[in-house]
């Protein structure tokens, strides 16, 4: 018989994967509660993740593209923007989702014991099927616009995984924050349209000024983004872009797993 | 069997409540607040997870209870409102971290502080056994082992592919409290959730845990005001106050004393200012009878003295008698009627030969308009009524929650 040992805890504690793994069902069913609820009772469903995206591009096709004359490295702008909303959109759709999971769920987590982090995970794993239905969007406008990727596309799982890291690191802190002060969640719409300009969106990374560079490139959705759409164009990988935020990803994600086990205590008595 | 299951050593739990906003005096003082507020709130709401000094603001939800639980033993914990009970509970399954003390516990823990945990109203009932299972801690593969049993207990099979946000209260209820019967740990710990749900349910529901604890020889932590089912159910009991261990020991021992000590039999109750609010101020409930005692045979009034501050609105009074097993014996609505401010009193009379011999609970309702509560206390008195003169020679214990006096005809 396992023996359970209740006591106050005290500082920083490394995360218990042993437990995050008993509870992986948990994780299953709460990741495709969030993808049915999210589309229960619309008429188009899923269909939302194909147009919203698309409906982006075209407001930014006509308004930096046409309009602005936003220079996009010799590409059809579409394909420039979406090559760099489809990342983008994951990453700030998982920001409010998890930064919101655990307020959301506070019933929850007054009233039954298991490892939190499973909130801000499956926020950020049901927000992947969006991610997946968006890609395919991509395939048909590459197909269009008859653009064969490179080699280079080996590095996807990479930037891929930087992606994640970032927004789950992000999305740890936002919701152990959001639990105590509410101000996350009203903070968090203006920052995510303020780091949409911090992020080569809707414009190209030639447009930053040399000085700025580096610490243009410590955002992390810079590397992602510039790293996307060269191995999609085939171009040479923009390496300088994308070590300097793959450092502030990882750190950002360990920083997060401690913080939210530092804070994870005190949940059930604020939410 | 005999082993310790369970291990409580002087465990403490303090939390924070909110200090009262600093008033201010005139216009400028409150823009000045306002404008402050935000570095206020932010140490205000910072401190909440922290203590640094003993202060006012610090309440102690439990303080210094030990206590150890034997393998297969059902505990009932019993306390009034706020004595710590939930808290207790809640540090048990590992909700909260306590804040000094330590307890050991051998086994796997299923705490069950509320049903259908984890229910989305867009799910199904099926998918949400699944959702449920899963966050007390079952396996997929244990819910698709049991889920046949599951859905057959609850009753709803009918409904199980039916989102769940067309279920009635009820049949969500059953549906939950079916899926947490299944859980199989050692340790099953339980608030109160049988007080949802109807009779025939709870009945089954009853049934279930002494089941779970005798056959399969678990352990069994119940929390509740129902003390028929405490006595039913639990081999040991505890009693909580304010935080304090009172008393630990066999149920009918430690009941006995619950009910006498806590449930005092009085005539009258004078109220404090503390129940006074913006639309009445109640002065004093009382039962008004010819002599000191009343009996099975004798008529009383129950009275209510208050004061009405309030103008323009229908006040009625809601009284509701229950047994000390929480069975309601009636709800008696007094006519809504429009009051002039001050001084009112509200009168109902109970005839004799209704309310049989023993201790009654008696809830009082004042009621705005006939919609929005102004006084709800729900144990404010506890009356006794005793037995009278009986017209055979028989003196055994009379059952029944009421005592009528019913016309027989007898044929030969």
């Amino acid at each position: 018989m396992n023996k359970i040992i209740i006591e106050p805890s005290k500082g920083w504690k490394v995360v218990d994967v042993g437990e995050l793994w008993r509870y992986k069902d948990l994780l299953y069913f709460l990741t495709v509660r969030g993808i049915k609820a999210r589309y229960a009772q619309s008429v188009l469903g899923v269909g939302w993740a194909i147009i919203q995206p698309l409906f982006t591009t075209l407001v930014f096709t006509v308004v930096f593209g046409g309009l602005a004359k936003v220079d996009s490295d010799g590409m059809p702008y579409i394909l420039f923007s979406y090559l760099a909303l489809w990342p983008w959109n994951y990453f700030s759709g998982t920001l409010s989702e998890s930064a919101n999971s655990l307020v959301a769920n506070a019933g929850m987590i007054t009233k039954v014991y298991f490892p939190r982090l499973i909130l801000p995970l499956a926020a950020i794993f049901s927000k992947l099927l969006d991610f997946i239905i968006s890609f395919i969007v991509l395939l048909g406008l590459l197909i269009y616009f008859k653009v064969m990727p490179g080699w280079n596309l080996a590095f996807l799982p990479l930037l891929l995984v930087q992606l994640l890291m970032a927004s789950l690191g992000i999305g740890m802190i936002l919701s152990a924050m959001a639990v105590q002060y509410r101000d996350v969640k009203y903070a968090l719409t203006f920052l995510v349209q303020l780091l949409l300009y911090l992020a080569p969106v809707v414009y190209s990374t030639t447009a930053v000024p040399e000085h700025w560079q580096f610490v243009y490139s410590l955002n992390p959705m810079v590397g992602v983004i510039e790293g996307i759409r060269a191995m999609f164009l085939d171009r040479p990988m923009p390496w300088e872009w994308i070590w300097p935020g793959a450092i502030v990803a990882v750190t950002v994600f360990v920083f997060g797993l401690f913080y939210f086990r530092r804070m994870e205590k005190v949940f059930a008595d604020v939410a | 069997m005999s082993n310790t299951i369970i291990k409580v050593e002087n465990l403490s739990k303090r939390y924070r409540i909110g200090l009262q906003e600093k008033k201010a005096d005139t216009f400028a003082q409150q823009l000045w607040n306002n404008f402050k507020a935000p570095i206020e709130n932010f140490k205000r709401i910072k401190s909440l997870g922290k203590f640094e000094d003993e202060s006012e603001s610090i309440h102690w939800a439990l303080k210094d209870v030990s206590f150890e639980v034997k393998q297969g033993e059902v505990l009932g914990i019993i306390g009034k409102n706020g004595a710590g009970k939930s808290t207790l509970l809640k540090i048990l399954s590992k909700i909260t971290e306590p804040t000094s003390g330590r307890i050991e516990l051998n086994g796997r823990v299923a705490a069950l502080l509320e049903v259908g945990t984890g229910f989305h109203p867009e799910l199904t009932g099926r998918e949400n056994i699944y959702m449920n299972g899963t966050i007390l801690g079952m396996t997929k593969k244990e819910i698709d082992r049991k889920l046949d049993e599951i859905i057959d207990f609850s009753g709803v099979e009918k409904y199980v592919d039916t989102p769940v946000k067309f279920y009635s209260s009820g049949m969500r209820v059953r549906l939950g409290f079916s899926v947490a019967a299944h859980l199989e740990p050692e340790i099953l710990i339980i608030d109160e959730v049988l007080a949802v749900g109807d009779y025939e349910f709870q009945q089954k529901c009853l049934g279930k845990m002494e089941d779970v604890s005798q056959k399969d020889g678990r352990t069994v932590l119940f929390v509740s005001h129902n003390m028929s089912a405490v006595k039913k159910l639990c081999t040991n009991a505890l009693i909580l106050k304010n935080g304090l261990l009172n008393e630990n020991g066999i149920t009918n021992h430690v009941v006995k004393k619950y009910l006498n000590e806590y449930r005092k039999t009085t005539r009258e109750i004078i109220f404090s200012d503390a129940y006074m609010n913006d639309f009445i101020q109640p002065l004093k409930l009382f039962l008004e009878s010819e002599e000191d005692i009343i009996t099975v045979n004798d008529p009383f009034n129950i009275c209510f003295e208050f004061v009405n501050i309030c103008s323009d609105s229908m006040i009625n009074l809601s009284l509701v008698i229950s047994t000390q097993d929480d069975i309601v014996v009636f709800n008696s609505i007094s006519n809504s009627v429009l009051l002039s401010e001050g001084k009112a009193k509200f009168k109902c009379q109970v005839p004799s030969n209704l309310l049989n011999n023993q201790i009654y609970t008696l809830r009082l309702l004042v009621v705005k308009d006939l919609r929005t509560p102004l006084l709800d206390i729900s144990e404010v008195m506890n009356f006794e009524i005793v037995d009278g003169q009986r017209n055979i020679d028989w003196f055994g214990e009379w059952l029944g929650i009421i005592r009528p006096n019913l016309e027989w005809k007898i044929f030969n």
